[in-house]
């Protein structure tokens, strides 16, 4: 197990670093200088512009630039954005207000899709069901931000149970609407997976053996059907973390919320490189630790997978 | 030369004639004269700072905003656009290019440090030095030792006389020096800033009406909170507690907020609103022309648009174009159709400059000298509007293209860059090969300012390359002229060379569209398309 681990560890290592080059180089390339754009509609004298890229490396070749930057995280300096924030310290900002949001928005996700799905594969075909279908498919066809546009409108302008966007400081009661709006865009996918997960168990010998065991339908349904249903819906729960973690910048700039996903489109907007550069490696990190957690779970629910060395 | 208060009056009425042309609610306060609360605190809309907050090296609206509230300049600007003293006691000049500035006495900034003729020297002499790379360097250039080549800590122009007064020399007479006072570059630092000016970008220290609301009230993409500065008793003493700027990524986010009342004032209406919101803000909103001019340029360097075979061609596409109707359909009356190339909130501006008729839409008229051009030399080739596809303006380009297209029979269109940083690249290096959008935010309420960067020879934003001797003459004799009237006058002459050169063909100016809730009263908007907090009162709750 331990092994395990440590390999996976040790193969993220080429991932990251390939990954930060990639990024890094496609920053670089993009088009239009972004010490042209901080001046607006303006056009400052050559050598101004000259100076401010010196000021922030913008001068020297590509691969200096790059290796620059990973010189510095290895020393734990990420560089510092345009206005002079260390990015480590927008990191650290924004993702604990991402990780909210996104645990927010998984235990809506997993509690009422789980919920829902179970009880519509229980009564496959029944009023129930067909009603959770139309719901779910109805939810998957709408975009994400005529659900963010739609529930801001009711329940914050004209509601008023929530706070129409997040205040200073994101406090957890102003996430909770943005987090429901991020729950519907996997909420229909969880609902179906569990539901046909549940139907599929429903069928299998070991639950009617259960049942011809003489064991109640209250003792069958968690510990037999739902528990053994719950390996695709777990990947996906946590897949889906993963995606939550890196932002989701539609509901974030909806809602003005001061996570991953708005800042990191600022900062794409305004070419910042080691701002992008960085939150793009914390990302992958965050990806990596989330899959292998994922593949550790499937040991606990299932006990017959095993991991060898 | 003593800083005039200028026309008023007739400000006003340039800024009514723009309402009835829109056709919109008026953003006059309400004189209601609620006291308010003086402790009370105004919440309103702003945008993450792209730089450290040091007046030098901020050159965007976001910081700008917390900059003008914090720190008080020699001058500032009331909602006219007119100028007053603010810091100055006096600035006073005989040859328009020597200024001889005094400073009112015992004024200091928030930590204590006094505001004396060193507070301005060092901190301009900071921003013009080439190695420090400040992105407003480049507005000291007039300063008699500004160099682009070498490293000058010290600027040759700047003496301080004694510890309230310093003196100011320019390289060539500007009139127009002392109404750019009151922009964020040339505002002053206290002592302490020196000691650590990357610490001191995070919490500024200033001397205006209001300050930071202790160590770290900036959160970075949150809000910044200003509290009243209890020692500014200046010109723009606030009337109320304080100032909570709370950045959006959107202008969407901002405007639920106005409508959830979590916001009092904002300055910016998304796309999605500009049609219903004076109706759901009866009374508290604004939609009036701003100091923003909407162009688009015509490099000299594209064939058939030199000389005069140029000239029918430029005025051709000026006539064939219906302002009106763009500004109506595609922009809801919030955009004011152009009558010259400056804007109707700068003192000096007039409707009727000889030879705006080139701004009227006329379409048979604009057939026949496109006719007259093809007489000279054939057309050939297509016109094209260059545009950054991230700016929202694909709407507008495509409508003028069309008018082009329907009006001259010839084959029109937008040619949309993906950013905004790759179009300016291309302008900036001059590689761009077709028309291009353009735009100016004055930085100070002048004429001037609107004319010399843009079409001066040579002139750091002329980025059509557009030059004319007598356009150039007349700018420096506009500049040398003490008078402030007749200065105007002679760049109004500029205005009819430029009528009929035509470098960039004038659209329309932006409007400022804001609303505001019923929490706040008093609420106006400035010559720059900001309310001015200071004024704003808002009742107990």
């Amino acid at each position: 197990m331990a092994g395990y681990i440590l390999r996976r560890l040790l193969q993220a290592i080429p991932v990251l670093l390939g990954t930060t080059f990639l990024i890094y180089f496609m920053v670089f390339a993009m088009p239009g200088d972004p010490v042209v754009a901080l001046f607006g509609d303006k056009t400052p004298p050559p050598q101004v512009l000259e100076a401010v890229r010196e000021r922030y490396n913008l001068d020297k070749p590509f691969i200096v630039q790059y290796l620059l930057f990973l010189g510095g995280i290895f020393r734990g300096d990420f560089g510092v954005s345009f206005s002079g924030e260390p990015v480590s310290d927008i990191l650290a900002r924004t993702f604990p207000v991402t990780l909210q949001l996104a645990a927010i928005a998984t235990v809506f996700l997993a509690v009422g899709g789980i919920l829902i799905g179970l009880i519509s594969g229980l009564r496959k075909g029944g009023i129930f069901d067909a009603s959770a279908l139309v719901v779910s498919l109805i939810l998957i066809s709408l975009p994400i931000f005529v659900v963010a546009f739609t529930a801001q409108y009711i329940f914050g302008v004209q509601l008023g149970w929530f706070r129409t966007t997040v205040g200073s400081g994101a406090p957890i009661q102003d996430l909770i609407l943005p987090a429901m709006v991020l729950a519907t865009g996997s909420f229909a996918q969880i609902v179906r997976l569990t539901r046909a997960s549940v139907i599929e168990t429903d069928g299998q010998d070991f639950v009617r053996t259960a049942a011809s065991k003489g064991l109640s339908r209250r003792r069958i349904v968690p510990v037999h059907i739902l528990r053994n249903s719950l390996i695709p819906v777990v990947t996906y729960i946590a897949v889906d973390f993963g995606v939550l973690m890196v932002g989701a910048t539609v509901t974030e700039g909806i809602f003005n919320v001061p996570g991953v996903g708005r800042t990191l489109y600022q900062a794409i907007i305004r070419g910042e490189g080691p701002t992008v550069v960085s939150f793009v490696t914390v990302m992958v990190l965050i990806y990596l630790i989330v899959n292998l957690l994922v593949d550790l779970l499937y040991a606990v629910l299932d006990p017959r997978i095993r991991y060898v060395k | 030369m003593k800083i005039k208060r200028i026309g008023v009056a007739a400000i006003a009425l340039a800024a009514a004639g723009a309402l009835t042309l829109t056709g919109c609610t008026s953003g006059s306060p309400s004189s209601s004269g609620a006291a308010g609360d003086t402790s009370a605190i105004i919440t309103t809309n702003g945008s993450e700072p792209q730089n450290p907050l040091i007046p030098t090296n901020t050159n965007e609206v976001g910081g700008g905003k917390i900059l003008d509230a914090i720190f008080a300049g020699l001058v500032y600007y009331d909602a006219k656009g007119a100028v007053h003293n603010d810091v100055a006691e006096s600035i006073e000049s005989d040859d328009a290019q020597n200024y001889t500035i005094k400073i009112k006495p015992d004024l200091k900034f928030t930590n204590g440090d006094p505001v004396n003729a060193e507070s301005f020297v060092k901190a301009w002499n900071y921003g013009a030095a080439l190695d420090n790379a400040q992105l407003s360097s480049y507005f000291f250039g007039d300063i008699e030792g500004f160099s682009l080549d070498e490293n000058r800590p010290e600027l040759s122009g700047l003496k301080v006389v004694d510890d309230l007064t310093f003196t100011v020399a320019l390289v060539q007479p500007e009139s127009d020096f002392p109404l750019s006072l009151g922009y964020s570059a040339f505002y002053p630092l206290p002592e302490s800033a020196w000691d650590d000016l990357e610490a001191f970008g995070e919490n500024p220290i200033g001397n205006g009406p209001y300050m930071l609301d202790g160590e770290g009230a900036w959160k970075h993409n949150e809000d910044i909170s200003l509290v009243t500065n209890p020692d500014y008793d200046g010109p723009r003493k606030a009337q109320n507690g304080g100032l909570d700027i709370i950045f959006y990524a959107s202008q969407d986010a901002s405007y639920a907020d106005l409508q959830g009342g979590n916001v009092d004032v904002v300055d910016q209406i998304p796309e999605a609103a500009l049609s219903s919101y004076a109706d759901e803000f009866p009374d508290r909103s604004v939609n009036q022309a701003a100091a923003i001019f909407q162009s688009f340029t015509i490099p000299a360097r594209l064939p058939h648009f030199a000389g005069e075979e140029g000239q029918l061609r430029r005025a051709a596409i000026s006539m064939a174009i219906n302002r009106e109707e763009i500004t109506d359909v595609i922009f809801e009356g919030t955009r004011t159709p152009a009558h010259d190339f400056t804007s109707p909130v700068i003192d000096g501006y007039s409707e009727d400059v000889p030879g705006s008729e080139v701004l009227e839409f006329n379409p048979e008229k604009a057939k026949e000298l496109w006719a007259q051009a093809d007489a000279i030399s054939p057309w050939s080739g297509a016109f094209q509007i260059a545009y950054n596809a991230d700016g929202g303006h694909q709407g507008w380009v495509d409508a003028v293209s069309n008018q082009l297209k329907n009006n001259l029979g010839i084959d029109a269109s937008g040619n949309p860059y993906p950013t905004f940083a790759e179009a300016r690249t291309e302008i900036t290096n001059r590689t761009i090969q077709t028309a291009f959008r353009s735009g100016w935010q004055a930085d100070y309420p002048a004429l001037f300012n609107f004319l010399g960067p843009l079409y001066g020879t040579g002139a750091g934003s002329n980025d059509g390359d557009y030059s004319n001797p007598e356009v150039d003459a007349l700018l420096k004799e506009g500049r040398a002229e003490t008078d402030i009237d007749a200065a105007n006058e002679k760049f109004q002459q500029v205005q009819e060379i430029l009528f009929k050169d035509l470098p960039a063909v004038p659209l329309w100016y932006s409007n400022v569209n804001g609303a505001w809730n019923d929490t706040v009263d008093n609420v106006e908007f400035g010559w720059n398309s900001v309310p001015l907090y200071y004024q704003i009162t808002k009742a107990a709750e």
